[in-house]
């Protein structure tokens, strides 16, 4: 899936007076694409954000949105026109009822009174909100506070959305809730910036992540990330290990092997033509083989690994 | 700017007000306070004086300065909510996120402090003015009211004030996180236009139109710093990474 880059950023820093909040940020991200984002409290992970979406200037670097440069008043304001934006706080107007929030918006990004009529009736349905739309938000749950603020930052339509922490503080209910909504509006082809702390989260939904600590520390996909750093492994479970099997596999060429009780751990550079020959050494020693698994770390793993080891 | 951008801002912020008694409670009370309370005061005047035909025009002139002064008072309440109110509910992000510029939702912020100021004082004053003549004109043998005092007042004086009190608001709004502080600190306009008033009512100044057009000129620069203060501090980058 080859696309057009939605946001290309080089070298993008913000710095508030001699504290660097973001350095040298280089990556894209493409159309139609979710990228995450992930990084500790404090890795700048909101700045690139806003200065994504032109709420804050850059002090170094060069970036574009959907090919217009984050700088200057007119081009600012066609990016703002492109995007939507679900802050990290849903910072919505608790007095003003769910209908009348996203009215106006709809109003600020230029929707006719139709597509606002059509729009929020569509997002409200969509996210189970329809019957309370006349009620002031400030009378609904977290949950239902942030499936408006998702509504208000997709009511005009935006081919790009910024999403900062959109599950944060969330039951696991509403989370899903969210979740799902954001894969259905994967499949509608929008480009997904997503800034989040939860590392499954990001795992299920992200075709990319970026690892962050003002730095990019490394950016892929969740799989390659993990494989990158812990390379491939297979788990081999046996009835007992002995050294006759420890010694077989060895002869197979020199590998990265861990016996933890009757659990063999065997790097593998390429799974699908090495897996065979390991079984078959293994049961020429005698070895009774229980399970044959690919071992995959958890994303929480890599991710630690990295900050750690990096900072 | 963009007047239809500023003017969405605004309806959303009469919407928002409707919803909040207080503020509506706040401007009816203010005007229903002075335009009623200042001609029962010339009533009772009107009635004690032994000289009614000198107290009379300088305690009803002076009264003119009530107006000059709520215009001050009134867009502190509502601007407090209209800004900090955003701060507050963390609003300013998203909002800033939309296409609009700083000016539009300044502006737009602006005329909702000042419309409902401008509004219910002029509202006020006609009640006012009525009262007044009614109850002086027996005494005075002629109806005070229109002049060119009230008039240079409620041309100049109440929208220059009033612009003043928007845009030192917006300052305050900057440095302060919560409505009630705020307020108080919004409030501090008043104390040189009280000094007015107290040195009117004692006959230190006389309000002719000549004297009231020397305030207007003194409150116009003011007012041309005040709001260059406030456009300046008034960015969105400033706001996000600045205020408190």
């Amino acid at each position: 899936m080859e696309h057009s880059p939605m946001i290309i950023a080089q070298g993008l820093t913000r710095a508030f007076n001699s504290m660097i909040a973001v350095d040298h940020l280089t990556f894209s991200v493409a159309e139609g694409e979710i990228f995450g984002l992930l990084g500790p409290n404090g890795a700048g992970k909101t700045t690139t954000i806003r200065m994504l979406c032109c709420l804050i200037s850059k002090t170094g670097g060069e970036a574009t949105v959907a090919g217009f440069p984050i700088a200057g008043d007119a081009h600012t304001l066609a990016i703002r026109q492109l995007i939507g934006l679900v802050s990290d706080n849903v910072g919505l107007y608790e007095e003003l009822s769910a209908y009348d929030n996203l009215d106006f918006f709809g109003k600020l990004y230029d929707c006719t009174a139709k597509q606002r009529r059509e729009g929020i009736e569509r997002f409200l349905k969509m996210l189970d909100l329809w019957d309370k739309r006349d009620v002031p938000v400030g009378d609904f749950s977290k949950g239902m506070k942030q499936k408006v603020a998702i509504a208000r930052a997709l009511i005009h339509d935006p081919r790009l959305l910024f999403m900062d922490e959109p599950t944060a503080n969330l039951d696991p209910e509403s989370a899903k809730v969210v979740r799902d909504f954001i894969l259905e509006l994967k499949r509608q082809g929008k480009t997904i910036f997503l800034n989040t702390h939860n590392l499954d989260e990001a795992r299920r939904l992200c075709d990319r992540i970026g690892i962050m600590k003002t730095r990019l520390l490394a950016i892929n996909t969740p799989e390659q990330l993990t494989a990158a750093v812990w390379g491939r492994r297979t788990l081999i479970e046996l009835d007992t290990v002995t050294d006759g099997i420890r010694e077989s596999l060895e002869a197979l060429g020199p590998r990265h092997l861990e016996v933890d009780g009757n659990r063999l751990q065997v790097e593998v550079t390429d799974p699908l033509k090495e897996n065979p020959d390991l079984v078959q050494a293994i049961i020429a020693a005698g070895g009774r083989v229980q399970y044959v698994e690919k071992l995959e770390p958890a994303l929480e793993e890599t991710y630690l690994r990295i900050v750690r080891e990096q900072a | 700017m963009r007047l239809a951008k500023a003017w969405t801002v605004t309806a959303k912020d009469f919407k928002t007000f409707t919803k909040r008694r207080t503020i509506v409670y706040y401007l009816i009370w203010f005007e229903l306070i002075v335009s009623i309370a200042m001609p029962l005061i010339v009533r009772f005047a009107e009635r004690r004086s032994k000289d009614p035909a000198v107290v009379l025009p300088r305690v009803i002139s002076a009264f003119s300065l009530w107006f000059f002064i709520g215009a001050a008072v009134l867009p502190v309440s509502i601007a407090s909510y209209s800004l900090v109110g955003e701060k507050v509910q963390k609003s300013l992000e998203p909002l800033l996120a939309a296409p609009v510029s700083d000016d539009d939702i300044l502006v737009g912020k602006g005329l909702a402090a000042l419309l409902p100021t401008l509004v219910a004082t002029y509202c006020g004053t006609v009640v006012l003015m009525i009262l007044i003549d009614l109850f002086s004109v027996g005494r005075l043998g002629y109806r005070n009211y229109p002049n060119w005092t009230i008039g240079v007042i409620l041309l100049l004086l109440v929208p220059l004030a009033a612009l003043f009190s928007v845009g030192f608001n917006v300052l305050i709004s900057a440095r302060t996180n919560d409505v009630r502080s705020a307020q108080q600190l919004g409030s501090l306009p008043i104390i040189p236009l009280a000094g007015l008033y107290v040195l009117t009512e004692i006959g230190v100044i006389t309000l002719s139109v000549t004297n009231l057009l020397v305030v207007a000129a003194v409150l116009a620069a003011a007012d041309v710093v005040t709001i260059a203060a406030a456009l300046r501090a008034f960015r969105r980058d400033a706001i996000l990474t600045s205020w408190r």
